[in-house]
Order: C-alpha cells, then sequence, then structure tokens
C-alpha cells in the first residue's frame, strides 16, 4: 500500500441513455484509486454499473461527470496505455491466433521481426503453442480466452482491464484460466481492473476487491484480500474462506437489492 | 469430375431434346433452329470477329459500371452505417430508388450519355449500386462494438478501425450485395444494348434476329447464358477464398 495511485476515479457519475425508455444512472459518484501494479476487482451484482465504470476508464465511453485520470492525465479515449480483455473475447474472426496477437503490435510500429518473435512468446505464454495458425472459430471457449489475453499483454500495456473474462466459460475451464491469469500476472505484473461477479474469483485474483452497490452503483466498501495465494489447497484456506464469506455478506444484500428491482 | 459431369447431365438431355424438337420439326424452324445449327453458326460468328468484337464492348460497360458501382456502392454502404449525417442524408434516397425497376432509366441514361459506352456504364453503375450499399451497410452496422474498442485500445485510429475491423466484419454482407450486382449487371447490359446501341450483345442479339438469321441469334443467347453463369461461378469462388476463415470449424 505505498506509492502514488495510477488511476484515479474522481466523483464519477454516468447516465445510461437506452435507445428506447428513461434513462437510468449507472453510477453515481464513484470514486475510486488504484496503485501501480496492484490487482483489483470490481465486484457487485448484474447491472451495477461496473462494466461501465471500466469501459470509462478504458476510454471507450465519455467521462460527463466527475474526472478520471491515469497517470495523472485525464483519460479522453482508449490508448495502448490500457489493455482490454472482454467477456466475449472480440478476437478478429478473420484473423488467426497469430494475425490477432500481431494486430496491436502491427498498430503499435514494432519492425516486423521483432513483433514475429513477440507474437510467438506471448502465444507460448498463454499455452497456445500449435495452434497459432489456427482461426479463432477453431477453438474452444478458454482457448479463444488465452489468444485474447495473449493479443492484449503482447503490446504491453500498464493496465489491463478485464471484463468478466471468464465469464462465459465453464466451471473447470474457469478455475484453469483463473490459476494461468495469477502465473502471468507474477510474470509479467501489471495493474489489473478486474470486473467480476463471482466472489470467489475475485478474492482468489485480487488485492483487494471494490464491493459496489445495486444500481445506481457506487462503491460500498473496499475489502483488502491481499494474502499468501500460494496454498495448493487454496479452496480451503482459513483465510481465503474467511475473506469470502466477508466479501459474500457485502455483496448479498446488494444482489438481492438488484433481484427485487428487476421484478419490479 | 464425374460427379460434375452427372450434376449437368439434364443440361445435356436438354439440348439433345431441342436438337430433337428442331429436327422433327416438333416445333417451326425460325422458333428453334436445331442446336448442331445454332453450333455452326457460333463458331462463324467466332471465326469473323463479330462476337469477340462484340463480347469486348459488353465486357467493357459491364466492368466500368460494377466496378463503380462497387467501389461507390461499398464507400456509401459504410458511411450510411459509420455516420449519422450521411445516414439521414442518403437511406431515403436509396429507399426510394431501391424498387425503381432500373430498366426505366435506359432512355434516361441515353439522353444524358448517347448512345455509346457511356450510357450503358451509367446504367449499369446505378442498378448494381444498389444491393452493393445495401450489402455494405447492413455488414458494416453489425460490426461488433467490443471488436471496434479492442482494435481502438490496440492504438488503431478510427479511420484504422474502419479499414481493419469494420470492412472485415462486413465482408460477408457486402460480397452477397456485389453476388447480386453483378446478376443484374448482365440485365441491364443486355437491356439497353437491346433497345439502343450499336454494338455489344444486345446489339447483336436484336440486329441477328431482325435479320432473321436465327441460329446466329441463338448463339449469341447462349453465349451471354454462359458468360453470366461462368461468372457467377467465378464470383463464388472468390467469395470461397475472401471468407475461408468461415468455413474453416
Amino acid at each position: 500500500m505505498q506509492g502514488p495511485a495510477q488511476i484515479v476515479v474522481d466523483q464519477v457519475s454516468h447516465l445510461y441513455r437506452p435507445p428506447r425508455g428513461r434513462e437510468v444512472l449507472a453510477l453515481d459518484a464513484v470514486s475510486l484509486e488504484v496503485r501501480q501494479s496492484e490487482f483489483i476487482a470490481l465486484l457487485g451484482p448484474s447491472g451495477c454499473g461496473k462494466s461501465t465504470l471500466l469501459y470509462l476508464i478504458g476510454g471507450f465511453l465519455p467521462v460527463e461527470k466527475g474526472e478520471i485520470r491515469v497517470d495523472g492525465k485525464p483519460v479522453g479515449g482508449p490508448g495502448p496505455d490500457r489493455g482490454i480483455v472482454f467477456q466475449h473475447f472480440a478476437l478478429f474472426p478473420w484473423k488467426t491466433v497469430r494475425g490477432n496477437v500481431l494486430y496491436g503490435l502491427e498498430r503499435q510500429g514494432m519492425a516486423k521481426a521483432e513483433r514475429e518473435k513477440r507474437a510467438m512468446e506471448y502465444i507460448e505464454l498463454v499455452g497456445l503453442h500449435g495452434f497459432e495458425d489456427s482461426y479463432p472459430s477453431q477453438l474452444s471457449g478458454g482457448m479463444k480466452q488465452r489468444a485474447a489475453i495473449a493479443r492484449t499483454l503482447a503490446f504491453d500495456p500498464k493496465i489491463l482491464l478485464m471484463d468478466e473474462p471468464f465469464g462465459a466459460l465453464d466451471a473447470q475451464t474457469r478455475g484453469l484460466m483463473q490459476m494461468e491469469l495469477l502465473r502471468i500476472w507474477q510474470r509479467t505484473p501489471k495493474t489489473v481492473i478486474f470486473v467480476t461477479h463471482d466472489v470467489q474469483e475475485a478474492v482468489l485474483l485480487s488485492d483487494r476487491v471494490a464491493v459496489m452497490t445495486a444500481r445506481p452503483g457506487r462503491i460500498k466498501t473496499i475489502v483488502d484480500t491481499k494474502f499468501d495465494k500460494n496454498d495448493p489447497d487454496i479452496f480451503k484456506n482459513k483465510t481465503f474462506v474467511e475473506k469470502v464469506d466477508e466479501v459474500w455478506n457485502l455483496v448479498k444484500d446488494e444482489a438481492i437489492k438488484a433481484q427485487g428491482k428487476r421484478s419490479a | 469430375m464425374t460427379r460434375t459431369l452427372i450434376r449437368y447431365l439434364p443440361l445435356l438431355l436438354l439440348a439433345l431434346v431441342w436438337e430433337m424438337a428442331a429436327r422433327f420439326e416438333w416445333v417451326s424452324n425460325t422458333a428453334l433452329p436445331p442446336l448442331t445449327d445454332v453450333v455452326r453458326a457460333w463458331i462463324e460468328l467466332t471465326l469473323d470477329g463479330e462476337l469477340l468484337r462484340n463480347s469486348a464492348s459488353s465486357l467493357y460497360r459491364i466492368a466500368g459500371g460494377l466496378g463503380l458501382a462497387i467501389v461507390i456502392g461499398t464507400v456509401l454502404g459504410i458511411g450510411m452505417a459509420w455516420w449519422k449525417p450521411v445516414n439521414v442524408l442518403l437511406a431515403p434516397i436509396v429507399e426510394v430508388f431501391y424498387p425503381v425497376p432500373k430498366s426505366a432509366l435506359i432512355p434516361v441514361t441515353v439522353i444524358w450519355l448517347g448512345f455509346g459506352d457511356g450510357s450503358k456504364i451509367l446504367l449499369i453503375f446505378l442498378g448494381c449500386m444498389v444491393p452493393v450499399t445495401i450489402g455494405a451497410f447492413n455488414g458494416a452496422r453489425a460490426s461488433e462494438q467490443v471488436m471496434v474498442w479492442s482494435a481502438r485500445s490496440m492504438g488503431a485510429s478510427k479511420l484504422r478501425v474502419l479499414w481493419d475491423v469494420v470492412m472485415p466484419g462486413a465482408m460477408p454482407e457486402l460480397l452477397n450485395g456485389i453476388r447480386t450486382a453483378l446478376a443484374l449487371s448482365f440485365i441491364l447490359l443486355v437491356s439497353s444494348e437491346l433497345i439502343v446501341a450499336q454494338k455489344g450483345f444486345g446489339y447483336l442479339i436484336g440486329s441477328l434476329g431482325a435479320g432473321g438469321s436465327y441460329d446466329a441469334m441463338y448463339a449469341v443467347v447462349l453465349t451471354v447464358a454462359f458468360l453470366g453463369f461462368a461468372a457467377d461461378r467465378a464470383y463464388l469462388e472468390i467469395v470461397r477464398r475472401t471468407l475461408a476463415w468461415r468455413s474453416v470449424a
């Protein structure tokens, strides 16, 4: 817990305007600070605006009220300092795994020989060696997400934004990918903002968990979840179980509120 | 090879029935000259260069009109999908122009550009632009937000995203639109040449028919039919290769 904040979200509110119907306050005066190389999870019930907050930090949506600063500079649009991984991968289906990973490197203007080498490095890092010439449609969900992670890591963003990246995967694959992400993160430490609605996932992966309220989204509280996670039996580990319990109790009320709002 | 042969066997049967119907005069030879006579006429037309000359000017018109339609239609369609003002400006025009029978424009294009290549190219261009524009529009509109965002976060400019993400995403629909345009281009070509032209397939069919050389007329009709078929087949092969990434799974 030292050093100045790399990402500062300062009193940000966001109105969601659906094509039809009334506008909804998605985020209400959210403030959050994230330090360099920190892994923080945004946890909350669906519809709480956690993905919206991520898209605002990514610069994909305009900040209309409040301010978001990355390394002291206000966010004005997307940029290669902030890489993103989406739930549904967002791979380019007309490019091979290699082509997808190369894309960001080409946009960065990296020399050909260097980017070829680098692409293969990251394809190997995520365990896709031998699949570099496959198209996304030939890969399983887990492999697609590995490819998407390789694509984002390869151009070396300082910040990694992850939008429920394992939400579309089956339980076994999800468990493996979580371990894999921890391994990769330990090798290439980056600031990670990880959106999820899975309490165990949040506690397992992150240093801190920001629990968000049901709509309109606010940060309800931030739980410190940094402890030694190298226990092979982590899911039975006492600290882990306690933390999951603590976070779950915080998020439960919000989930119930969100349910009530939807059925109302 | 054998499968292709079996597949087109009905055509061979049709040719046989044609020949018999003419030879045994089930129908009059003016209405349907024997196929063998048609083939002989085709060889003569080819040898004296008549067919080649007229093919060349027809294909030039198709290439010109269709080429322009593909380029401009693609730009308009993607523009409409990507920039609201372009859509507001063009959508009603495309909507109203869409159902107009393009052959009704034949006299108009002649008044504008005369009897030569210009009027045919303009007509084909106007007709073919519609399906190309609609294909490009539908394809580009369906481009996925997250893919666009991914490309932007990797450092692609907005224009770059259009070329790298929106274009390939629109490709399947666009290529479909172009296939419709390709078929339409032959229809518009021959109709306009039949009405006002001094060369081309339509002109040749019209003048041979008027002169009573029915076997030669049929020869040209069959040539156009075959070219249309071959163009479509060749086009489908191009599409198959371009969209190879879709069929690998």
